[in-house]
């Protein structure tokens, strides 16, 4: 069946196009792209299916480059098949898988199996990220080209940093050859120690062990010299300091191939959030100070931060449910991205065309996918955007198998209402 | 005066009081110091109530004196040691304060290694909690007992400047008297090698100094504190001989101060790495003072928040 999206306005920034048309998909892929597409008479109802989405945006299926599914592993958290239709329902076509499942994803043989499992749900697609050591453990490259063959879209260690710079310049060298790029979770870990929060006025208040924004920068600046030396395309992950990203843009400034990426989570809450000990703030790297929240604001609106990505990490709730030092770090954030982000354009921080590219054409590009676009010809994954959808985040609404977000009970305006992956209507809520 | 009721509150931190909420509770000590002096020393005021103190870290003074409160006022006192070994067997923590809580405690006493612990038991729980230490955020009963101490020893609490020296970064106790006298319009100074002196500290309306011997001159009260080595997975100073002659409140230091200062400490004391034996025992001394009111202090609060207005 064909499908007709009518009279919504389209963004399409890997096009420079932002103008109300009509969009035509025919047999998984965008055939038309158009004002007032005509419908021949010989179609029916059973052969078009025609959205009328007036009011709405209709981009280029958006991808979420940094999420964690869980599975194998952990499946208690969450698994494949929840995280997609979480993915989903927040608006996403495609997610890139981190490897930080058990077992890890570092050869080959996991790879294919993460890809099998996403292939049988018939929705949100998966990119699988493989680990840059084996077993993440920062010792010995993984099975860099083994992986690459059986279809990883990047390196990533993340969860945990690749502490040894060696180890850093030889994975960059590798995957460099590959063409993969590197997701680096910058953290110096002996830094970070015990910490559990950004270390400042709160977690002094608090008795909280903090993380000195410095853990984060020192190895920004660490990897940002590798990929100089090394020529290899960096991409650094979660960035939550004015000072990552104020070292982001004088790298591109350089010409080197460093892009970064922001949390939602990093551009709308600040450490004073931990207050009241709620496990669900808990996140790494942690929520920082509100200058540091103001740069990545900046960062975003002059293009140093390419993507946003929501490093959804589930937990199961009886994992949160322990004191703040001893429970996990991270946040689902799948289906609240783009009521988030949204923030920040009704607030007059972004232009819509801006935001749609952060969630597009910029990370499709970084990992080198055909996504991200609506030119025809191109796979029929779009994501249909009503701005003004004014909605509550509720646990029981919520797709992802945990319900670990520091934002329920927050109203948030704006939200993907449509989701098509290869021309099939995955989610809706028109 | 506006009605100050405790009622049913729970008691997690100095942070949560207001200043005349402080005081309240102050002024409601003399008498219950009072039965402690007698005789026969027990009431029957909290008869048939039941106070289950429930410690997972070690503590011989605040259990100690929670229980000799609960006691004299006739409570039913049950102390609960939760080793680590127990909290192995996998029951959360939510479980161990709802099954105390179906055996119908009154209040649940909690002290535990890490930060907000108490906070989040009060969530599940109806009856009252009171934080008797949690990690390195707040001891508010211990700050009670300080401030009624220098009440009692100074006359008044606002206008005088207290001196907390040692390791502030790891000090629950530093933390809920600085909050606390600051609330009373104490003045308050930090005083510690720069690795035990955490990060905004001195946004939190404190003076903040490495050098011991410049501030003792104008303070008050001397408030000492143990190095607590258990909490910190490193060593931030190069030796205790280092450190002991930096830090340690000697006598010939204390000449340096204000005649009448007074020396405290909430203990335990490490006889010779903080605090000279002979200013421990000294007679600006009233460490022993302290304890004597930490009963009364906690007697005066189990009474707030259980029974009487």
């Amino acid at each position: 069946m064909d499908i007709l999206i009518r009279g919504g306005r389209v963004i399409d920034p890997a096009q420079g196009l932002d103008r109300s048309m009509d969009v035509w998909i025919a047999d998984g892929k965008i055939t038309a792209l158009g004002p007032d597409l005509q419908v021949l008479p010989h179609y029916t109802a059973d052969t078009l299916r025609i959205l009328e989405v007036q009011g709405c945006v209709v981009t280029p299926g958006l991808l979420d480059m940094h999420v964690h599914l869980r599975e194998p592993g952990f499946e208690h958290k969450e698994t494949i098949a929840t995280g997609l239709a979480a993915a989903a329902a927040g608006g996403f076509t495609a997610v890139a898988a981190m490897a930080n499942t058990k077992p890890v994803n570092d050869t080959p043989a996991v790879t294919e199996w993460v890809l099998r499992r996403a292939a049988m749900v018939h929705g949100t697609r998966l990119f699988p990220v493989g680990a840059v050591s084996i077993g993440l453990e920062g010792k010995e490259l993984a099975e860099i080209g083994g992986m690459h063959k059986a279809g990883i879209v990047a390196l990533s260690d993340d969860g945990r940093p690749v502490m040894d710079p060696r180890l850093m310049r030889r994975a960059m060298e590798y995957g460099g050859m590959l063409e993969l790029p590197i997701l680096s979770h910058c953290e110096d870990h002996e830094l970070t120690a015990q910490g559990v929060m950004h270390e400042g006025v709160v977690s002094t208040a608090l008795g909280l062990v903090g993380v000195p924004a410095v853990a984060e920068n020192v190895m920004v600046y660490r990897d940002i010299q590798l990929a100089a030396l090394t020529g290899a395309r960096l991409h650094i992950q979660h960035v939550s300091t004015a000072e990552a990203v104020d070292l982001v843009r004088r790298a591109k400034a350089q010409g080197l191939s460093v892009t970064a990426e922001a949390c939602p989570h990093h551009f709308t809450l600040t450490h004073e959030a931990v207050r009241g000990y709620d496990t669900h703030t808990k996140v790494n790297p942690p929520l920082r100070t509100a200058e540091d929240v103001e740069a990545i604001i900046r960062g975003l609106q002059d293009g140093t931060i390419d993507v946003i990505a929501s490093d959804h990490a589930p937990h199961h709730a009886s994992e949160k449910d322990q004191d703040y030092t001893a429970a996990p770090a991270g946040m689902i954030g799948l289906e609240t991205s783009v009521g988030l982000a949204l923030r920040l354009y009704h607030e007059g921080y972004l232009a819509l065309p801006d935001v749609i590219a952060k969630y597009t054409v910029n990370p499709a590009r970084i990992l080198g996918v055909p996504h991200g676009t609506l030119r025809v010809g191109s796979q029929a994954d779009v994501t249909i955007i009503d701005p003004e959808h004014s909605h509550e985040v509720e646990a029981t609404t919520l797709r992802s198998r945990s319900k670990n977000s520091p934002f329920l009970g927050w109203r948030l305006r704006g939200a993907a209402v449509a989701t098509i992956v290869g021309g099939d209507v995955i989610f809706e809520r028109l | 005066m506006s009605a100050i009721d405790f009622r049913g509150c729970d008691l997690l931190g100095i942070e949560d009081l207001t200043a005349e909420e402080i005081q309240y509770i102050l002024d409601a000590v003399p008498p219950f110091k009072e039965i402690s002096e007698r005789e026969i020393k027990k009431v029957p005021t909290l008869r048939g109530k039941t106070v289950i103190n429930l410690f997972f870290e070690p503590s011989t003074r605040t259990r100690t004196s929670f229980e000799i409160a609960g006691k004299r006022l006739s409570a039913d006192v049950i102390n609960i040691s939760v080793a680590t070994s127990s909290v192995s067997k996998g029951e959360t923590l939510r479980d161990t304060a709802e099954n105390l809580q179906a055996m119908q405690a009154d209040v649940l006493v909690v002290r535990h290694s890490a930060a907000g612990v108490p906070h989040l038991l009060a969530r599940y729980l109806p009856s009252p909690v009171i934080n008797a230490g949690d990690g390195a955020h707040e001891h508010p009963t211990q700050a009670l007992l300080d401030l009624y101490t220098l009440q009692e020893k100074l006359g008044t609490l606002a206008g005088h400047t207290v001196l907390i020296v040692g390791d502030i970064a790891a000090s629950r106790v530093a933390r809920s008297n600085m909050l606390a006298m600051r609330k009373l319009g104490m003045q308050v100074c930090v005083c510690g090698p720069r690795t035990m002196l955490p990060v905004g500290i001195e946004q939190m309306g404190v003076e903040c100094t490495s050098d011991f011997d410049a501030a003792i001159q104008g303070a008050d009260a001397v408030m000492m504190l143990r190095i607590q080595r258990e909490r910190h997975g490193e060593v931030l100073f190069p030796s205790l001989p280092e450190y002991s002659e930096r830090y340690c409140l000697t006598a010939e230091r204390l000449r340096r101060a204000k005649s009448g200062v007074l020396v405290m400490h909430p203990g335990p004391m490490n006889r010779g790495v903080e605090i000279a034996p002979e200013v421990a025992d000294g007679l600006e001394s009233v460490i022993l003072t302290q304890v004597t009111n930490g009963v009364a202090v906690r007697m005066a609060l189990l009474y707030l928040l259980l029974g009487g207005s």
